[in-house]
């Protein structure tokens, strides 16, 4: 149920997005969600994609500084209200999110978000007594 | 005004009949009074009754730095402890720092030498002088502190920052002469301008400015912004911090007092003399010290030395400013900082050693910045900002407490820090000219 995230590291400099995702789409490597963590001096490009393995390594042969991280997509109501719903159970679920961020696509017809959470097994356990649907790889590969 | 006349003016030829003695009695105390060295010596197979002379002194061997290291904290001492009346340091490449010992005849030589070079730059009896060199472990505080009291002169002890109160008391005191590092100095007259005191109205007519590298361009950029004299002071806490060398009003190269330390220019690489004039690294052996005298110190400053005699009159050989260093130390506001030291913080965070690099810049009117350029490998890397952040506050936090200065901690990309013939380029020092 856990999604693979690629984090890739960032000088705050012209043009270091456009090359990773240039080299990405070179390899033919399709991007399905994707946020940009930004400090002062740095920042940090999370990105979900098809092939995380295959990614890591051309990232790496490139000479960046990326790594793999578990998260979890789930699906939440386009609607009024759909995120909060979900916030409120991880709330009472005591689950710690550390960033979230959300699709490009829709899934259906509603919105999917992708959520790193500080103790990850914990919260699917939370969202699964929920009923909350976690996609899993397969679905948002079909995207 | 020149403090000791008689051996600062003494014609070459009588002069060496005094280093010679000198150099044969502190051959001859530091074999009976070091077991390290009386080991080294005879270790190197000198013969010391073969030291005749001055000119003999090739034959001794160098006395490097990690020597004085190794021994910490009081090996090299040639006297036991209860003699020592004064302790210094100042960092060391890696873990220990360089400590060294002055006995009460040492400080009294370290008060007339600074005495020397406080009359060179131009201070004379009844001038009042404001100390801002840093009090401490650090010699410069105490050194221009010991010449001024040695001088008679009045001294306002006011040590390094503060910077407000300093120009209080330059404005209500009206000290002559200021001392201090010559980057504290141009940061003071940004300071000043901010307040609205007109620096060119100082009180200030000379200053002694040493402890750090400075360039003619700062010199100019000293003397009209304070409309002062700016001379340069020489020293290294190892042969008794300022007050080795010292810039007279001419400013055409710094008097080194050699009746007292021996200077010997030579080719860092080979060890040999280089010709008169060329630049070399600066060795320097004590004449007359005995708490850590020390024989051919190899300084690892890059200097060349001038024996014409000056127009004012000293008779004694002048050292041009530093060029350079034969290491990868730099002095940042003051204080000695080598790349190895950053090193071992990193290893020690993460067990670790990533490409880094120092680099060192001073903008105008503004002090040292000290920047240190990690490049983020896969082990410190996190998804998460909150994470690299916390990996940048450690550095920071532990090379302030290590190098007792701050820096500024960037994290860059891997691959970026220049390399050259492979090996990562440590230091960038864009002060310099």
């Amino acid at each position: 149920m856990k999604l693979t995230q690629l984090s890739v590291f960032l000088e705050n400099k012209q043009g270091r997005l456009y090359e990773v995702c240039a080299l990405l789409g070179k390899n033919k490597i399709n991007i399905r969600a994707l946020t940009v963590a930004e400090s002062e001096e740095f920042g940090i490009l999370r990105i979900v994609v098809d092939k995380p393995e295959s990614a890591m390594r051309v990232l790496k042969k490139n000479g960046f500084t990326a790594n793999l991280t578990d998260i979890v997509a789930v699906e939440v109501g386009d609607h009024p209200g759909g995120l909060a719903g979900i916030l409120k159970i991880l709330f009472a679920g005591n689950i710690n999110v550390e960033y979230m961020y959300g699709f490009v696509e829709k899934f259906s017809d509603n919105a999917l978000l992708v959520f790193r959470f500080e103790d990850i097994n914990k919260a699917i356990k939370v969202l699964g007594k929920n009923k909350i649907r976690i996609v899993g790889k397969k679905e948002v590969d079909n995207l | 005004m020149i403090w000791n006349e008689r051996m600062e003016c003494m014609a070459s030829g009588e002069l060496k009949e005094y280093q010679s003695e000198r150099l044969k009695r502190t051959v001859d105390y530091i074999y009976n009074n070091s077991p390290l060295y009386k080991k080294k010596l005879d270790a190197c197979g000198v013969d010391l009754a073969l030291i005749k002379g001055i000119d003999d002194i090739g034959k001794l061997p160098f006395t490097a730095k990690d020597d004085i290291r190794d021994a910490y904290p009081f090996g090299l001492f040639s006297q036991p402890l209860e003699n020592i009346t004064e302790i210094h340091v100042s960092s060391g490449t890696t873990g220990n720092p360089t400590v060294v010992g002055y006995t009460k005849e040492d400080v009294k030589l370290w008060s007339e030498v600074m005495a020397r070079a406080l009359c060179c730059a131009g201070a004379k009896p009844g001038d009042m002088v404001q100390n801002a060199y840093g009090y401490g472990l650090f010699t410069g505080g105490l050194g221009v502190h010991y010449g001024a009291l040695e001088m008679r002169l009045t001294i306002i002890p006011s040590s390094s920052g503060q910077t407000k109160r300093q120009l209080k008391l330059m404005s209500d005191f009206k000290p002559r002469i200021l001392t201090c590092t010559p980057s504290y100095c141009l940061y003071m007259a940004e300071e000043a301008r901010e307040i609205g005191l007109d620096p060119r109205k100082s009180s200030w007519e000379i200053g002694v400015f040493g402890a750090e590298p400075w360039s003619e361009s700062m010199r100019k950029e000293i003397e009209s912004s304070w409309n002062l004299l700016a001379t340069d002071i020489y020293g290294l806490s190892e042969i008794v911090g300022p007050g080795v060398a010292q810039e007279c009003r001419h400013k055409k190269g710094l008097h080194i007092w050699w009746d007292v330390f021996y200077p010997e220019i030579i080719n860092p690489k080979t060890g040999k003399h280089v010709k008169e004039g060329e630049p070399g690294e600066l060795v320097i052996t004590t004449l007359t010290k005995l708490g850590m005298p020390l024989l051919r110190y190899r300084t690892r400053d890059i200097v060349s030395i001038n024996y014409d005699i000056c127009k004012c009159g000293r008779t004694s050989p002048r050292i041009s400013k530093i060029t350079g260093r034969t290491d990868d130390m730099i002095i940042v506001r003051g204080i000695n900082v080598f790349p190895s030291q950053i090193e071992h913080v990193l290893l020690g965070i993460e067990g670790t050693k990533p490409h880094y690099q120092l680099v060192v810049d001073r903008e105008a009117g503004k002090l040292d910045e000290l920047e240190i350029l990690v490049e983020v490998e896969h082990k410190i890397f996190s998804d998460e900002i909150k994470q690299l952040r916390i990996f940048e506050e450690r550095i920071t936090r532990e090379i302030e407490s290590v190098l007792g200065v701050s820096a500024k901690v960037k994290l860059v990309e891997p691959k970026t820090i220049e390399r050259s013939e492979g090996k990562a380029k440590r230091v960038v020092d864009k002060r310099v000219k």
